[in-house]
């Protein structure tokens, strides 16, 4: 029981990572139907930038700030001079700009930072929990409590104020939205923004539990990339639900099947799930007319 | 034959491709350029492959270099752990992926945009791990040693053969796809590209057409992988991995989707690229992805097809 729990609680850790990623992708997906494969880069630009800012002596809180600021700006540059140049591209020609962006980001941290992992503190302390048998990190509790408070912000957001109802227009209809008034570019600029900071966010809440490297943003864009679709991609509910089933599937399988396969695992329920329910769990079916 | 219809001929792409093939060589100052060039041809092939699939038929793989890590680990593993002959497995492995295509592509093809991307992802990943777990047959991440083709006690080494077996291959494979695409099966699955639902309507088995250059697609990424393994004699799970998936696509993209010419020139800029920019070691990931974006957004057809539209507009 001890190790179930224990198991449990380390897939809701990751989960709750991989459901920020897939929140990413889902907001920008909303806004702009493209597919965001440097999701992963602004996990890692924000966990990075977070470790060389605090070397160079400045205190935590500040270089996360520092962090989030400038992962916050990347996800804006990418949109300003890489996607938006090129509206009106095949989804695949849109596909291909962000792997680019992925791997240019990839590339560009190599020489800014280095190739070696980095570990950043634990905000309370490394001394585990003991629950029920299970011995939990402090900065799990951080990480599951930080994802909550981002989705609840992000609903607040969305739900609460003029630019979430535009952002809700331009997801609805582009068109519609143009006409009622809403700057649907500027709609974009800002959805890619807000998924920037909350991946950067996710990274530097992470970095403590599973390090972090120039490199680790690949893994972490495709389980989130297939946390949003198992949800259904364009479902805000069903990326934090993915992304939470696929870190405890993740972790149970590492627990009882085999650590080796664990992402083996993972992307097998994906394809199970992709052939059985093509939506995903909570996605609209599109239908098309002729 | 006038000129004038030689240039008109549909044999024309073949024979300036076979032409480069018997040519090129004569500019090689060193084998070094047969090494590069070798590559180039064994890219080119499986990107052929791909371009069938994307260009043609409209259907995104970004788990292709899965059926290449096939046609690698079945030259390794075959003649090292089995003892059979290198030229049987490089047959095999084509076999396996086509079989592999068949299961994976039946239920995967249903999907359409995104989820067929994120599906053969999935695929490709599922492959490459496999391919580092199981050491025992792979030699896991360090990958293993491929024993030298043998062809009736000939042996294929060096730079200079292969470049001859890579650029044959290659000659033979863009005749094949040519071909195909001229064929009742390509128009169908150029109708399917243009719309599923109107293919459909016109009597075409939408389905079993995806499915068919899925399979056709992944022989030619196998043989492509094979060839890699023989000529580098040795494998690793790399040659399976998200990061080559992607560059097979880029290569489509760049050289231009839909057009087989186009899948040579995608090979050669991003192949040859890698080499000339070894000299800045440090700056090559974020070059290349820089030369991916910069192409999407101001060459989005590709190279082929741009230079080909204005060179038509300069002719009137």
């Amino acid at each position: 029981m001890a190790e179930l729990l224990q198991f449990v609680f380390s897939g809701l850790t990751v989960g709750a990572i991989y459901a920020l990623v897939a929140l990413g992708f889902t907001l920008i997906y909303n806004a702009s139907d493209i597919i965001n494969f440097a999701q992963g880069e602004f996990v890692m630009l924000g966990g990075m930038t977070t470790v060389f800012v605090a070397l160079a002596g400045v205190p935590l809180p500040l270089a996360a700030l520092i962090a989030v600021i400038v992962t916050t700006a990347v996800g804006f540059a990418l949109h300003r001079f890489a996607i938006d140049p090129a509206r009106g591209a095949s989804p695949v020609a849109a596909i291909m700009i962000t792997i680019g962006a992925s791997v240019f980001l990839r590339g560009l941290a190599q020489i800014v930072f280095d190739k070696r992992f980095h570990s950043l503190p634990p905000l309370f302390g490394s001394d585990p929990i003991q629950i029920g048998g299970a011995a939990i990190l402090p900065q799990s509790f951080v990480v599951l409590g930080g994802a909550a408070i981002i989705v609840v912000l992000l609903r607040l957001l969305v739900d609460r104020t003029m630019l979430g109802k535009a952002v809700i227009a331009t997801a609805a209809n582009r068109l519609a939205a143009r006409l009622i008034g809403v700057n649907t570019r500027h709609i974009v600029d800002f959805s890619f923004a807000v998924s920037a900071a909350i991946g950067a966010i996710a990274g530097i809440l992470v970095t403590p539990i599973t390090l972090t490297s120039y490199d680790v943003g690949t893994l972490l864009a495709l389980k989130g990339f297939a946390a949003a679709m198992l949800g259904g991609i364009g479902s805000a509910p069903g990326a934090v639900i993915g992304g939470l089933l696929i870190g405890m599937t993740e972790a149970l399988s590492a627990g009882y099947l085999s650590s080796n396969y664990k992402d083996a695992v993972a992307f097998l329920i994906i394809l199970v799930v992709l052939v059985a329910m093509p939506h995903g769990l909570l996605g609209r079916v599109k239908v098309e007319r002729v | 034959m006038s000129v004038r219809a030689l240039l008109q001929s549909r044999w024309l792409p073949a024979v300036a491709v076979a032409a480069i093939v018997v040519v090129l060589p004569l500019l090689f100052p060193s084998m070094y350029y047969y090494r590069v060039a070798a590559l180039v041809f064994i890219f080119a092939l499986a990107v052929v492959g791909l371009n069938l699939l994307m260009g043609f038929a409209g259907q995104v793989s970004l788990g292709h270099a899965g059926f290449l890590g096939i046609g690698a680990y079945a030259v390794a593993i075959g003649p090292v752990h089995l003892g059979l002959p290198s030229w049987l497995c490089l047959l095999a492995g084509a076999a396996i992926s086509g079989a592999v295509a068949f299961m994976v592509g039946r239920p995967i093809l249903r999907l359409k945009g995104h989820y067929l991307a994120v599906a053969t992802l999935g695929f490709g990943l599922l492959v490459a791990i496999v391919l580092t777990n199981e050491a025992g047959w792979t030699g896991g991440p360090d990958g293993m040693n491929v024993p030298t083709l043998a062809l009736f006690g000939w042996r294929a080494r060096g730079s200079g053969t292969w470049y001859w077996i890579a650029g044959l291959t290659f000659v033979v494979g863009f005749l094949l796809a040519r071909n195909l695409m001229e064929s009742p099966t390509g128009r169908a699955l150029q109708a399917i590209h243009d719309s599923e639902i109107a293919a459909c309507v016109l009597g075409i088995d939408v389905a079993s057409k995806k499915l068919t250059i899925f399979i056709i697609s992944a022989v030619y990424a196998s043989v492509a992988g094979s060839y890699l393994a023989l000529f580098n004699g040795l494998v690793t799970p790399d040659v399976a991995g998200f990061l080559r998936s992607i560059e097979l696509v880029a290569m489509v993209v760049l050289g231009g989707m839909g057009s087989i010419f186009g899948s040579l020139v995608g090979a050669v800029v991003l192949v040859v690229l890698p080499q000339v920019l070894t000299i800045f070691h440090e700056y090559e990931q974020a070059l290349l992805g820089l030369i991916v974006m910069v192409f999407m957004i101001f060459l989005r057809r590709g190279i082929v097809p741009s230079l080909a539209a204005s060179f038509a507009g300069w002719r009137k």
